[in-house]
């Protein structure tokens, strides 16, 4: 229980440090950046070592390339469906992110449970 | 334009977006550790890249740009919805940078642990920046193009 609790307020703070760092820069773009900022990997992946050991958070890293490239795809998708769809961040955001998953875990089998 | 700093859209946020933003990502965590003990690492491992808070992130953008312009009496959904592509479209180019944190950290962690972590960080903010940089450097060049290609038609047809 107590290790979610650290979880839970490790993950928050990380993520909240980067959206903030997104909601102040300038232009757009480029706060972009820190839309897809490794936030709760930085948070993970450090707990992950300390608890689990440097393979442990090897493998947890290696499985993200998966997750990153469809980030990638995910994003695209999105900037298309706002642009040309014409639908709210909410729709559009939530809808793709069936996308994201797709595309992680098919690439993550593709390239083999230990990528 | 040169990145640069500004605080006013701080006021735009009201402070529940915020608690809303911090109880997510800390949720996000929760999950991919959930995910991790349940299914192995190599299936928690993708989560770590999951786009949860560029959710929150894009929907607060669209409102916050629709609540502005609603002050000046405008209509803001379209504004709204292309402010929050062109977060996209960064978050896009961020991904690079995703991916270089992610294969530097695998790449280190095993035999260099203490130092994973911090290169990994850079290797992102690098990447990141490189990728938005060489973007831009694009758009400007086939934005050059497309303005000679119009003047080039316009001496031709002056020319006919």
């Amino acid at each position: 229980m107590s290790e979610m609790l650290v979880r839970f307020l490790v993950g928050g703070c990380v993520v909240s440090a980067f959206a903030t760092l997104g909601d102040i820069l300038r232009p757009k773009s480029f706060a972009g950046l820190f839309g897809a900022a490794p936030s709760v990997a930085l948070a993970s992946l450090g707990l992950a070592l300390l608890k689990h050991g440097n393979q442990y958070a090897a493998t947890q890293a290696l499985a993200m390339i998966s997750g990153a490239v469809a980030l990638g795809v995910y994003s695209i998708v999105v900037c298309r469906l706002l642009m040309v769809g014409r639908l709210r961040a909410l729709t559009a955001t939530m809808e793709a992110l069936l996308l994201w998953l797709a595309v992680a875990l098919s690439l993550l089998f593709m390239l083999g449970p230990g990528t | 334009m040169t990145p640069k700093v500004s605080l006013s859209s701080l006021k735009d946020g009201r402070w529940h977006e915020y608690l809303i933003r911090f109880a997510l990502g800390g949720l996000a965590t929760v999950i991919t550790g959930l995910i991790s003990n349940a299914f192995g690492p190599a299936v928690g491992g993708v989560f770590l890249a999951l786009p949860a808070i560029f959710c929150a992130s894009a929907t607060l953008i669209e409102k916050h740009e629709i609540r502005r312009k609603r002050d000046e009496q405008m209509n803001g959904r379209r504004r709204g919805q292309q402010a929050a592509a062109v977060d996209a479209a960064g978050a896009a180019l961020g991904s690079i940078g995703m991916l270089a944190f992610a294969v530097c950290f695998a790449l280190l962690v095993t035999s260099h642990a203490a130092l994973a972590m911090p290169a990994a960080s850079l290797a992102w903010f690098a990447a990141a920046l490189l990728a938005w940089w060489g973007w831009r450097q694009l758009r400007r060049a086939l934005r050059y193009r497309h303005v000679m290609a119009g003047r080039a038609t316009a001496r031709a047809r002056r020319q006919a």
